[in-house]
Formats: structure tokens, C-alpha cells, sequence
């Protein structure tokens, strides 16, 4: 068994001498700013419209010893946040020895960095007078990097070779001279060498503005007032949290939830989590989850933390986003566990199993902090990939995510079709996917009655249905939540299953494992038809107003007869409870 | 154009008036064009009912409606309206299984942090109906619309108590033909005007922005309507007999004709209007490239103006999932203004906004009530702002309550004194405010270092100085009359009318022939919008722009093209290719480009008055007065001038206060403040 623990001095901090209030209040704005205009400016000059628009990317400055995180943008991708700090700390644990000024790592190893191999990172130690000061870095979503398909989401990769090509951390500048043999290997191994060069430039563009920043910022405060802030920040963060924990009654927590299955065996892999909180501190124990799996469902240890430190921000969102958040939490993964994948595991669908962790943690913690969670949300990205030929023999492939419902929280019923909580990335219009591709919706609505019931009732997930133009069409799906439900808390009701069919051959069809399919055939007008969860319900049913029911059946979110019943049989849900 | 000759007739009046009704006031510009001469006011906001305090400040300031020949107006009505929900009882009218369109949005939540918050649709559930018809991505007509099913479905509303009604089919924007005969039915059986189709208002592909769109505006049109309506008989039975001309958020105006029917196009419309003066003020006096910073009660607001021109956004959201897509001038807002609210949060930070007092209850030197102290408060405390004179229709400002607030709120749990706290409160503003501006100009490619800075609005002047040692500009450029530029802006802007089409095609495949018919038909419909607003032109543009990507690519590029280049393929083949080198570099060769959208603007340039009018007289002013302003750790005598009557070409060394009715300016030790030829405060470093 592996333990995270933290060496810094518990207790509360003094603040240390020298820094007053008002010149902290305006470093804390003028530190977030630099990581702010670094997204802006990768965003803006970004090729790959996962970047460019959904923003899946991030950036901030880190320690330069520990890695740690110390100032992280406010527009990155949530899942990045927590995760950068380990792609920082791999650098410095291969290179740290020799840092030279303009020295620049590249890499996209998922298992030392985390999330998975689409994600490019670049770290830039950043130096002061001579002196290695801290670290810049940024992270972004490259649109192809090999593997055996585009887009590199593999449901049958048993191998990561099977994902994508495979980066480990290497110098992209060596001491401000830049090495064109590094990009000529990143674009032979990509389907889009343009977009690749796209992106790095914009990466390494902020990667310099964060740079020019940093120094303007030191010429106008100095050195040690910067590294004065850098150190309360982290400290309020760690006061702030501990005030938090503290609040929550002394107790052991749990939630038991399960991911459907892996993609090559139907068996359910638990993903289990123990919570002992006492006094000031919590430890979020993943020990009776499941085994490492053969398919890409696995996440690293530094993915597993991560997804904590998100499910934690959403707890708990005025906690300042340093590394302080983690610092009073121990994490407990199993070694080699499907939280602790070394490679080569696959681990493409990383996606569903932090969706898992921030489940988990929302329901083992319901039980402590009732007002401060909400029910689960849909929690499956649900990926859609349609592909065929054209006419004139082109290639075309179609892959989206689809959404799903919110979980209700103690203020109000649950959002209706929202992102997943590691993201903060927008649907396509169906308009665009109809103008670029042989396929035609003949639905796009709410899904009535796929919220949890609850005093507080989940939000509605959706029910997408996409009929095929062209002659013939071959189908992928990746998706989570057809055997497990999304729990509500507080004794709020499961929101309903993820339910993925298809028709052809003159039949509706659903997968054996659920949803999870690869090589589906397709002929002209067959259907593929997504029916997504809702989120999970808040407080129990029976409490929910006769008029906020009326409204319910009113407005069509939930038939007459379901909204008569307070709970209703979904699948099977998973054993929470406190123990 | 008939009533041009009346307006040039000496008789004929000659009086144009700006009006920019605000959350907290209505601000009144006055120009009489026969004699030069120029009246402002500034007069409390009527929430209740916004053309009160206007028809009344309009008779107030500008004097006998009869002799006024214009009014131009800036507007929040139509968005006020919509955060508060105070709209009609709308319906929408959709294709078979997208009812829903409207509400799951592009599949996003309200913040990043914690996963609460909700969302009510302007248009519930139960009043989105569906009808049997499908348009393909093509254009091909799938399945025809059936008017019996639409006029069955249109009395169900009607019968429903429906106001207003929006029709929004999927592909309406590749062809209108499904949409267009179920409009048709509709407007012969609705009693009123209030029907909004969607490709008319909007034909362009992404279907939740042009729901959303078709949707807010149906659902604002009675609302918008309504206020008009009694906004024009209040001002007639004044015997006012001129026009009224509305502000768009593109900074252009339109006529109150449009306006009833294209209320979404106010979105914006008040900001907008302060952006296109501080354009003009600023090119005027020398500087094409600068940044505005518009700081009122509530909010900060910046734009950026690169060498004279705004940028143009395609769309905002007036609140989660409120998206409006429709030009709009691009100003990104923050929660900083006067009645920003400091706090220090659990963390032990000092805090600044976004919470606001607002208009009510205010700052606390205000009397109204409110415990809070806010940066206003702070700038009374340190004697930046006059306690006698605030601006507005306003008692005396209580300092002592300001004073004892940011003591107990502020300093207390800092360990700092009262001014040390209230320098504070302005540092952290200002930081925040200046990271504003450093973020606007970095997202646009611009170094903020190299641009101008024009504070406007009653609080910016306050913060010139500390904006520019923030940001490390060189010159700050305080405009004549600050607190009333919005309505300045409505006197001198443009009358603009834009129109987008969805063609979606390959370049190669572009109908050369067609392509410039469309543009021209447009230009012609958007000449007759112009005509028929009576106002005189100076000329009129027609603006063309592609949004233009290559194959593959999502993101589009937005290209002009002269009317030359729209001769043939290569030319607007070679015009995306300078787009882009100038935008990422290297074009793509080989890969196909697209054609996404045509953009035409028709724009009828109107007279600019001469900045000159606001040149300062030559007399030698009266000596300045002093008050004590707490400075760098110590209270210190600062000379107080009466701005407006400084001569041109005086230079003043900091520190020192100016004040005039509508704002104060505060010029920090180290800086100095020179009076230009129209009247402009240019202020620059030592």
C-alpha cells in the first residue's frame, strides 16, 4: 500500500515577517494574472480547437524545489490543475541537478505527469539573477499524437503504445537554443504535424510572456517579498483548509461506487473510498478499489490525486488554488492499482475514472457536510465516434462528448445538461456536426424523468439521436454508467442509466457491455440513440413541494407517474454508507 | 431622405441630444449645431419607469423639446429587463425533437469552481411546441412545414395567453423556405407585431446561439416596445417633432422602427455609445491606439481601440445561457466601480467587488444605510473626492460614517490604521482594474504598454494615475466631460445596420456571380433602413467581411474584403492568406479554404461635430482652492482647480484635483497634466 504524505509543518503558520496585508492582497491578483494572460495567449494562438475553444489547457507557476504548485490561471482546464504539479516534479527529479537558464522540457508521459497522452507538457525553470527561482509550465490538448486511432481514444488499447507515441520528459530547448530535431520527431509521430507545430509555438509563446511577467513583476517588488508571498498564499490556503476540515463533524466517511467494466471483461471494478477525518485532517483512502484492468480505464497516481484535489475545489471553491488545498489530506492508493497504472497500461479513458474519484469523494463527504455537496452528476464523458467514406473516397470521422444532468444541492434542483465537472468544454452545435458530416439528429432534448428524485431533484441528462445519411458508416462508443447509477445524497434518489442502442438491420440493438462498443455497422437511415443520466437527487423525496412537483409535470421533466414515486429501480447502485 | 432639406433650413432646429440612461443616472449631452453651444446633466435614474427621468432631464437640460431635432439614445432597458426577468409571455415554435435547444445551451455551467447554479430559459418548457418539418444541412427540404399544423398550434398559444412568439426550425439558416410559410401563417393569425423568426433575425449555422437569439429578442420585443412607445408621446406632447434614434451594441444607431423590432441589438447599447466617443476623442487629439476604461457604480468596463477602430465581438451572454449573437462592440467587464464592496475574506485577504452596493443603499458616506465601505468611501476618506460637491443630485457626503466603516470593516482585522486601510482598498482595486486591462490587450495581441489610457465615466478620472503606473502607460487622456461620454458617444455615432448569411461552401465552389448579388441586395436593403430614418449622411460604406477557415479547422478568420476583391476567387483567396500570415504566421498551402459566413455592414457615416466646440476660452483662470488629500502617509495640501475654465495649453504638476460637475480628477504626485486644444486632460510622467 502507497501513502502520500506531506512533510510540511502542521499547525498554523505564522505569517512571516515582512509582507503586509495590502501588498499581499495585490500580489496574490498580480501572481494569478501572470497565469491568466499565459492561457489567453496559448488559447488565442492555438491551432487545435480543443485547445482553441474548449481550453483544454493550463498553466502556472511552481515551485522551485518541490514542484508544488503556487499560482495556477483561473481559465485552465479544472482536471490540469492539480495534475500539473507531478508533470513539474518529474522534471526536476531527472534534470534537477543541471537546470541551465532557457532550458525547456518537453513531455506527454501520463504515468509521472498524469491525465493521459494527448496532454503535452512543457516546464521552463524559470531564473532570477542566475538563481533558479521557480518553475513556468503549461499544458495542453494536442489534437493527434500517433496511436492506432485518431484522436487517440482507444476502448480496446490494452497496451499505451496502442494510445499514442510515448514522450518522456527530454530538453525542447537546451539553455535558450532551440532543438529542431525534438520537433521534427513530434511531427513525424502525429496525423497532424501542422497542428502540432501550431500548438507547441503557442505554448512556448506563453511560456515567454509568463517569463517577461515574472521579471517585470520582481523588478517592481523584489525577490524576497515575491517568495514572502508565494509562502502566505500557501499558508492561508493550508488555514483555510483545515478550517474546513475542522468544521466537518470527527468521523469515518465511505462511498462505494463501481466504473461498468473495462472494455474487454463485463466484471464492475469498484472504485471504493474510506474518509477518516479527526480534528484538522482527512484521509481519502482508496484501498478497497479495484486492480490494475487490461483495458483504459486505469489512471496514475499523480491522475488519482489530481481528481481529489478537483473534487475538493468544488467543495470547497474559496480555498486558493496552490498546493496548500492538499496539504492537511493524505491520499491512500493501492500499489499498481487500477489509481496507481504504471506502463504500460492503457490509459486513454483516464476521463471515467476521475469522474469516478470526485463521485466518490461528493458521497462519502454528504454524510459530514450534507450543505456543502450536491448528487452526483452524469458522470461519463460519453464518447461518439461515426466513420465512412465519402463519395469521392475521403475519409470521414465524427467524434464528439455528450453531456448530462447535475446532481440537486441544498439551494436548488441539479442543471440541466452541464458539463462534467473535470472540464469546463462546450457541445458542438449539432447544426456544424449536421453541415460537416453524412448525418442528421432527429432528436436533441431533455430526457424526462432522468434526474434523481430528492427534495432537491437532480438535473436532466439528455437524449441525443443521430440517423446515418451515407450509404454506410462503422461506429465507436465509450461511454460509462449503464450499471451503476449516479447516486444522490442526503437521501435524495440514483439518477437514471446511461442507455446507448443502435438500430440496423432493422432492430434496436444495445451493447453486451453496456456502453462500450467498438465496430458498429451502420447502413443508410439506421440510428444511434444516447440516452444520458441525469444527476443524482438532494434530500429525500418525500420532502420535495407539492408545487415544485406540479411544476415538474407541468414543464415535462418528469412524467405524471414518476413524479408520484419517490424512488424507482435503477440498475444497481453500489453500497454507500458510513461505517 | 426628404426631411433633409428641412434640417439644413435656418429656421428648422438644430438642437441634437445624447441620452444615456444608466442603472444609477440618466446622463444628457446637448449640442445646439446652429450656435456650438453644449449642455450636459447628469439627473437620478427612474427604475421604475426609465422615461420619466428622461423626458424630464431632456426638457431639464436641452431645454424646449420643440427646438430639438434629434435624439439618440443609449439604452439598458431591453437587458435590465432580461436579468431581472420582467419579460413577455413568450412562446417558441420549433422543429419536431429540438424544443429543448433553448435550454441544454452548448452543454456548459456557471463556474468553473462548484457545481451549483440552475437555469431558467426565457421561454419554459411548456410554451416550446413543436411542428413536423426538417431541413438538411443543405438545404434540402426533408419534410415541408404544414400550415394547418402551425395555425393549430399558433390558437393554442393564442389561447394560452402568448404575447409574443419566436419560430426557430433546425437549418432554418440553409433555408429559410420551412420557416419563412410557417411564419407567414403565424403573423396572419397574431394580433400584434411581436413575431421573431429566426432567419431573419439571424441566419447563420450554430443553432442554441440563434434560438437563444430569436428567443431573447421575441421575448423583449413588448417589453422594448412598450418603453419606446412612451418614451416618443411623453417627448411629443412636449412637442418635440424630431427623431429618435437608438444605440446597437455595434456602436452604430439605428431607427426606432428597427429597434421595436430588432430589441436584441440594445444588448449593449449604453457602453457601446461611450467606446465610440472615446474613439473619436482620442483620435482627434493624436492617439488612434488607446484603451478605455469606463468605471461607474457597479462595474469596470474596458475596450480597446486599435488605430481609431473598436473591435467587434459576435456575441455575449447577458447572464448563464442569456447568449445574444449579434455585433457587438468588444468590452469585457469586471466588478470593479464605486460601489465595489471591500471585505477581508476568511482567509485573512483583503478583498475588493465584484459585491456592489449599487445605486441603493451605496457607498456608506451615502447615508443610505449601508455598513459596507466600498472604494468610494475609500476616495472620500483620502480626500480625493469633494465631500460638498458630489456629483449627481446628491446631499453631502457623510466622511465620518465612511471613516468609522473602513475601520472597523478594513482596518481592525488588518492591524492597520483607517488611511492605511483605505490606501488599501484603492490598491487592491486598482490592481484588479489594471489587470483588466492588461488581460483585454493581451487576448488581442496588443502590448498594453504602447497604447493611451482614456479614463471615463463618473469614477475613472479618480484612478488615471494609478491605471498608468499600473499598467506602465505613458499617457493618460481625461476627456472634456467624462461622466457624460455615453451620451456624447449617441450624438456622433454612426447609423450601422449589419447582416450575416451562412454560405458554408468551399471557396473553389463559391458562385462568383451570386455572391455579389447577395452582397448587393444586401447593401441596397441596408441603404433603404438608412433612408428611411431621415437623418442626413455624410456617406454610406458598404462593409464586407468573410468569416474564412480551411478545411478541418473550427475556428474561422474573419477577412474584409474591398469591393474589388469580391471580383474573383483569387482575390479573396489571397486576402484570407494576408489574414492569416498576420495572424499565426505561415498560410496552410494545399489544404481547401472555406467560405463559413458573408458579413455585410451598411453604414451611414454621420456628421462628426467639430471637437473644437469643446476648446477652452483664453481668459486666465481663478486661482485654485485647496482641500487636504491624504498622500503617500500624510496629509497634504493639494491646489483644487475648476477644470473647465483652465486655457488651453496650461500644464499643472501633481499633485492636484480638478473638478467639474460630472467627475474629479485626481493627477498623483510626479505626473503633470496638460490642456490640450479641445479640452482634453493629457497627462503624462514627470
Amino acid at each position: 500500500m502507497g501513502t502520500r504524505t506531506k512533510k510540511t509543518a502542521p499547525g498554523q503558520r505564522s505569517s512571516p515577517a515582512g509582507i503586509d496585508p495590502v501588498t499581499l492582497a495585490v500580489l496574490n491578483g498580480r501572481l494569478e494574472q501572470i497565469a491568466d494572460e499565459m492561457d489567453a495567449t496559448l488559447f488565442r494562438a492555438a491551432f487545435n480547437p480543443i485547445i482553441a475553444e474548449a481550453h483544454d489547457a493550463s498553466h502556472g507557476l511552481y515551485d522551485a524545489r518541490s514542484g508544488e504548485t503556487l499560482v495556477q490561471g483561473k481559465n485552465g482546464l479544472p482536471i490540469f490543475v492539480g495534475a500539473m504539479s507531478f508533470a513539474v516534479r518529474a522534471v526536476i527529479e531527472r534534470f534537477g541537478k543541471d537546470f541551465a537558464e532557457g532550458d525547456v522540457f518537453i513531455f506527454n508521459d501520463a504515468y509521472e505527469g498524469g491525465t493521459h497522452f494527448n496532454d503535452f507538457k512543457l516546464v521552463r525553470p524559470f531564473f532570477r539573477n542566475g538563481q533558479l527561482f521557480c518553475h513556468l509550465a503549461s499544458v495542453g490538448h494536442w489534437h493527434d499524437v500517433g496511436g492506432n486511432v485518431p484522436g487517440n481514444y482507444n476502448p480496446v488499447a490494452t497496451e499505451c503504445f496502442q494510445e499514442a507515441f510515448y514522450m518522456p520528459p527530454v530538453r525542447l530547448y537546451a539553455a535558450g537554443t532551440f532543438r529542431p530535431d525534438i520537433l521534427a520527431i513530434l511531427q513525424a509521430n502525429s496525423r497532424l504535424p501542422i497542428s502540432v507545430y501550431g500548438d507547441l509555438n503557442g505554448q512556448v509563446n506563453a511560456l515567454e510572456l509568463g517569463a517577461r511577467r515574472l521579471h517585470e513583476l520582481l523588478d517592481q517588488y523584489g525577490e524576497t517579498t515575491v517568495l514572502e508571498a508565494f509562502a502566505e498564499l500557501r499558508a492561508r490556503a493550508v488555514t483555510l483548509m483545515r478550517e474546513n476540515i475542522a468544521a466537518l463533524p470527527d468521523g469515518h466517511y465511505s462511498c462505494d461506487d463501481c466504473l461498468d467494466n473495462d472494455g474487454s471483461n463485463d466484471t464492475p471494478l469498484p472504485i471504493a473510498l474510506d474518509i477518516v477525518k479527526k480534528g484538522s485532517r482527512m484521509t481519502l483512502d482508496f484501498s478497497r478499489s479495484a486492480p490494475a484492468c487490461a483495458g483504459p480505464v486505469n489512471i496514475s497516481r499523480a491522475t488519482t490525486v489530481a481528481a481529489c484535489y478537483v473534487a475538493l475545489k468544488h467543495l470547497f471553491p474559496d480555498v486558493p488554488a496552490n498546493a496548500g488545498v492538499l496539504d492537511p489530506i493524505e491520499v491512500v492508493i493501492p500499489d499498481r492499482s487500477l489509481l496507481d497504472a504504471r506502463a504500460p497500461r492503457p490509459v486513454g479513458g483516464y476521463t471515467e475514472t476521475i469522474l469516478r474519484i470526485i463521485d466518490v469523494i461528493f458521497g462519502a463527504l454528504a454524510k459530514a457536510a450534507p450543505e456543502r455537496v450536491n448528487g452526483m452528476a452524469y458522470g461519463t464523458i460519453n464518447a461518439l465516434s461515426i466513420a465512412g467514406h465519402r463519395s469521392d473516397g475521403r475519409r470521414w470521422v465524427m467524434f464528439s462528448f455528450f453531456g448530462g444532468g447535475h446532481g440537486g444541492n441544498p439551494v436548488s434542483d441539479g442543471l440541466n445538461h452541464g458539463n462534467a465537472p473535470i472540464s469546463t468544454a462546450t457541445i458542438p452545435p449539432l447544426e456544424i456536426l449536421e453541415a460537416a458530416y453524412p448525418v442528421a439528429f432527429t432528436q436533441w432534448s431533455l430526457r424526462p424523468d432522468s434526474g434523481g428524485a430528492g427534495r432537491h431533484r437532480g438535473g436532466l441528462g439528455a437524449i441525443y439521436e443521430i440517423e446515418l445519411l451515407a450509404t454506410a458508416a462503422s461506429a465507436f462508443f465509450f461511454g460509462e454508467r449503464s450499471r451503476f447509477a449516479p447516486q444522490g445524497v442526503v437521501g435524495g434518489g440514483p439518477a437514471a442509466l446511461n442507455r446507448f442502442s443502435f438500430h440496423s438491420e432493422g432492430a434496436w440493438h444495445t451493447p453486451p457491455l453496456g456502453s462500450k462498443m467498438v465496430g458498429i455497422t451502420l447502413k443508410q437511415g439506421d440510428r444511434i440513440r444516447l440516452e444520458t443520466p441525469g444527476g443524482g437527487g438532494y434530500g429525500p423525496a418525500a420532502e420535495r413541494s407539492r408545487a415544485a412537483r406540479a411544476e415538474d409535470i407541468r414543464l415535462g421533466y418528469t412524467s405524471a407517474r414518476e413524479g408520484t414515486k419517490s424512488s424507482r429501480k435503477n440498475g444497481r447502485t453500489a453500497k454507500a454508507g458510513t461505517r | 431622405m426628404k426631411k433633409v432639406s428641412r434640417t439644413k433650413s435656418s429656421v428648422a432646429p438644430r438642437v441634437i441630444v445624447g441620452v444615456d440612461v444608466g442603472g444609477t443616472y440618466t446622463d444628457i449631452f446637448a449640442l445646439d449645431e446652429a450656435t456650438g453651444r453644449i449642455t450636459i446633466g447628469k439627473v437620478p435614474s427612474t427604475r421604475d419607469d426609465p422615461s420619466r427621468a428622461f423626458v424630464e432631464g431632456v426638457s431639464a437640460v436641452a431645454g424646449n423639446p420643440a427646438a430639438i431635432a434629434t435624439i439618440v439614445h443609449g439604452t439598458t432597458v431591453g437587458t435590465n429587463a432580461l436579468l431581472e426577468r420582467k419579460l413577455a409571455r413568450t412562446a417558441v415554435i420549433s422543429t419536431t425533437g429540438f424544443r429543448d435547444v433553448l435550454e441544454m445551451r452548448r452543454r456548459d455551467r456557471p463556474q468553473t469552481w462548484g457545481l451549483w447554479g440552475n437555469f431558467t430559459p426565457v421561454v419554459p418548457r411548456d410554451l416550446r411546441v413543436e411542428v413536423d418539418e426538417r431541413t438538411l444541412a443543405d438545404g434540402t427540404i426533408a419534410r415541408a412545414v404544414n400550415p394547418t399544423e402551425v395555425a393549430q398550434v399558433t390558437r393554442a398559444l393564442l389561447a394560452d395567453g402568448v404575447m409574443s412568439v419566436c419560430l426557430f426550425f433546425i437549418n432554418s439558416y440553409a433555408n429559410p423556405a420551412n420557416e419563412a410559410a410557417a411564419a407567414e401563417v403565424v403573423r396572419a393569425l397574431w394580433p400584434n407585431a411581436h413575431v421573431s423568426v429566426s432567419s431573419e433575425i439571424l441566419p447563420e449555422i450554430r443553432e442554441f446561439e440563434r434560438a437563444s437569439t430569436a428567443a431573447i429578442n421575441a421575448s423583449l420585443q413588448p417589453v422594448v416596445g412598450d418603453y419606446l412607445e412612451a418614451l416618443e408621446s411623453g417627448l411629443r406632447a412636449r412637442g418635440f417633432a424630431g427623431s429618435v434614434l437608438i444605440v446597437q451594441s455595434n456602436g452604430g444607431v439605428m431607427s426606432i422602427e428597427t429597434a421595436r423590432r430588432l430589441p436584441v441589438r440594445t444588448a449593449l447599447s449604453g457602453p457601446a455609445a461611450g467606446v465610440i466617443a472615446c474613439a473619436h476623442i482620442a483620435q482627434t487629439a493624436g492617439f488612434p491606439d488607446v484603451i478605455t476604461g469606463d468605471m461607474g457604480g457597479t462595474s469596470f468596463d474596458v475596450a480597446l481601440i486599435a488605430d481609431g477602430q473598436s473591435t467587434l465581438a459576435a456575441q455575449t451572454s447577458v447572464g448563464f445561457g442569456l447568449v445574444v449573437r449579434t455585433p457587438m462592440i468588444e468590452i469585457e467587464t469586471i466588478g470593479a466601480g464605486g460601489g465595489s464592496i471591500a471585505r477581508v475574506d476568511r482567509s485573512g485577504l483583503l478583498q475588493v467587488g465584484p459585491e456592489s452596493a449599487g445605486a441603493w443603499p451605496g457607498p456608506v458616506c451615502y447615508g443610505q444605510g449601508s455598513l459596507e465601505p466600498t472604494v468610494t468611501d475609500a476616495n472620500v476618506v483620502l480626500g480625493r473626492i469633494n465631500p460638498a460637491r458630489p456629483i449627481g443630485d446628491r446631499a453631502a457626503l457623510d466622511v465620518a460614517a465612511a471613516q468609522a466603516a473602513i475601520a472597523e470593516k478594513i482596518a481592525r482585522p488588518l492591524g492597520l490604521d483607517v488611511m492605511t486601510a483605505a490606501e488599501a482598498i484603492l490598491q487592491v482595486a486598482n490592481a484588479h482594474m489594471a489587470g483588466a486591462i492588461r488581460l483585454v490587450s493581451v487576448e488581442r495581441g496588443h502590448d498594453p504598454k504602447r497604447f493611451a489610457y482614456m479614463p471615463f465615466g463618473g469614477g475613472g478620472a479618480l484612478h488615471v494615475c494609478a491605471m498608468m503606473r499600473e499598467v506602465g502607460v505613458t499617457t493618460g487622456i481625461v476627456p472634456r466631460y467624462p461622466g457624460v461620454t455615453s451620451a456624447l458617444g449617441c450624438v456622433i455615432a454612426d447609423m450601422r445596420h449589419d447582416h450575416v448569411q451562412t454560405l458554408n461552401v468551399s471557396l473553389s465552389a463559391l458562385a462568383i456571380e451570386t455572391f455579389r448579388a447577395a452582397i448587393a441586395e444586401r447593401s441596397v436593403q441596408g441603404r433603404a433602413l438608412l433612408s428611411a430614418a431621415a437623418i442626413q449622411f455624410q456617406r454610406v460604406d458598404t462593409l464586407i467581411e468573410l468569416d474564412m477557415l480551411y478545411a478541418g479547422q473550427s475556428h474561422t478568420l474573419a477577412v474584409p474584403l474591398t469591393s474589388a476583391d469580391t471580383r474573383s476567387r483569387a482575390r479573396i483567396a489571397a486576402a484570407f492568406e494576408n489574414r492569416y500570415r498576420s495572424a499565426f504566421g505561415q498560410p496552410l498551402a494545399g489544404i481547401e479554404m472555406r467560405v463559413l459566413n458573408l458579413r455585410v455592414a451598411v453604414v451611414g457615416r454621420r456628421h462628426k461635430f467639430d471637437l473644437a466646440l469643446f476648446a477652452p476660452g483664453d481668459a486666465a483662470p481663478a486661482p485654485p482652492g485647496s482641500r487636504r488629500v491624504w498622500i503617500g502617509h500624510a496629509w497634504r495640501e493639494v491646489p483644487v482647480h475648476a477644470r473647465l475654465e483652465l486655457p488651453a495649453g496650461c500644464t499643472i504638476t501633481g499633485p492636484a484635483i480638478f473638478e467639474q460637475a460630472d467627475t474629479t480628477v485626481y493627477l498623483e504626485p510626479d505626473m503633470q497634466a496638460r490642456v490640450d486644444r479641445l479640452g482634453n486632460l493629457v497627462i503624462s510622467r514627470i
